[in-house]
Order: structure tokens, then sequence, then C-alpha cells
């Protein structure tokens, strides 16, 4: 199976919890040795997703969330799963600027911001069924990605 | 900078925290709110110079408030901002109708 490595967390999707977990999973990341870039681009696509689970999965209401990570040789792969109400448009509500929750002051740029700083995001999501988030991104590339 | 919000005039200069998520964004739009709706100030200049995170949490914030602003012909700024927030600000598209500027520029 080559080199690889997995971890797993769940807590509870209170707002407060998002620092903490997006800090695990960089604390994780470091064993590729990636550059700050790339640390704050993992982050910045965790919490996304975390904040994702929280206002539009559980509707704050407090439940689980889990997030799986592994590596294989250089690329990184999460899973950032709820079991809340799951989105019925994956497509709509991936388009930047779409929010269902604009009076929350919410961008609509949620999925805009994992798909600009990891390499591939997939959504699998259906009413009612929960929703999976899953992203990977290559580490130590030596390329810079977007600017 | 001590202080987390500072009237000047017509500004309000707000200190970002360190990580601008959906949480530490909740409790500032509040605070933030509070004192435009109760104090003379028409502009808002966010001060970037401590934070080190920020998500699409801080956008949909200083949008919110550039809504409120707006109505009392106010302006938005962004300042002391550095390479990592100013991508974020780059790729949310709210360079468009907020000055950004590395400095600080709220009294030109």
């Amino acid at each position: 199976m080559g080199n690889t490595n997995e971890m797993m967390i769940e807590f509870d999707s209170r707002s407060c919890n998002e620092g903490f977990a997006r800090v695990a999973v960089a604390a994780f990341v470091t064993q590729l040795n990636p550059t700050l870039e790339e640390v704050a681009d993992i982050k910045t696509a965790i919490s996304e997703a975390i904040t994702n689970s929280i206002i539009h999965g559980y509707e704050n209401e407090v439940k689980k969330i889990r997030i799986q990570c592994s590596v294989r040789e250089r690329e990184f792969s999460v899973s950032v799963i709820d079991y809340g109400k799951g989105i019925e448009d994956i497509e709509k509500a991936m388009e930047p600027l779409f929010t269902t929750k604009p009076e929350k002051d919410r961008a609509g740029m949620g999925f805009a911001f994992m798909e600009a700083f990891m390499d591939s995001v997939e959504v699998i999501s259906s009413p009612g069924h929960g929703c999976t988030v899953h992203m990977k991104k290559k580490i130590g590339t030596g390329i810079i990605p977007f600017m | 900078m001590e202080q987390e919000f500072l009237i000047k005039g017509s500004w309000l200069i707000v200190a970002m925290p360190e990580e601008v998520d959906h949480h530490s964004a909740a409790i500032l739009r509040n605070r933030v709110d509070a004192i435009l709706d109760h104090q003379p100030v028409r502009h808002v200049a966010f001060d970037f110079s401590r934070t080190t995170f920020m998500d699409s949490s801080g956008i949909g914030m200083i949008m919110g408030r550039y809504r409120k602003v707006i109505q009392k012909n106010g302006e938005v700024r962004a300042i002391h901002v550095d390479d990592r927030i100013n991508r974020i600000l780059q790729l949310s598209g709210i360079y468009k109708i907020i000055e950004i500027s590395r400095e600080n520029s709220e009294e030109n």
C-alpha cells in the first residue's frame, strides 16, 4: 500500500470547534512537509466545509461532524461528513455567490473557496441523508496554484 | 493595536481578530452593528494587522457591513492587508466594492 497514514476526528457541530478542527487537520498534514501556503489553503477549505455543515446541514443544531483524513505518497485526502438535512441541488449550491441564507451574511463563496484552494472537490449528498465533501490536494509539488 | 474598536471622526476602525471564521465573524458582526447603530460613524475600516486566518465567513461579514454603511453614504476599507488576506479578498470579488490597502489609509 506504500506510504499511507490515516486519522479521523468527530466533534460537536458548535462554531467554537471550527478553529480546533482546522488546526487538527493542519497538524496531521505537517508529516508531508507542506509550505505555509499549502497549510493555509487546507485550513481555509476545511473551515468552509465545517461551516457549511453547521449552518446548512444542521442549521445550528448540535450534532456530530466527522473528518477523515489520509495521506498517500504526497497526496492528502479529506472527507468532511455531516448527517444533516443534505443538499437538494448540489450544482446550484456550488455556484459562486449562491446562498440560501443571505440574511445571515453568508457570502455564498464556501464551495468556490474549497475549489480554489484544493485540487479536487466532490460533494455527495441528497435531501435527508447528510453531506460528504471529499477533497484532495497534492502537497509539495512546488507549483504555486492561483496567483 | 490594543483597542478592538476605535472611532476617528466619521470612521470606525475595527481591529480584526487573529482568526476570522464563522465563529468569530458572528460575534464581531453584532458588536460592529451596535456601534454603527448608536455612534455617529459612516465609514468602517477593517484592520487586518494581526489577522492570520480568514475564510468566506469574513467576506460575508464585511459584505453585510458594507450594505449597512452605504445606506449612510459611507464606505468600507480593508487596511493592513497581507498577501494571504489579499488573496481571499481578491478571490471573493469583494475588492470591486471596497478599497484594499496594505497600509493604513483610513485618513486619506
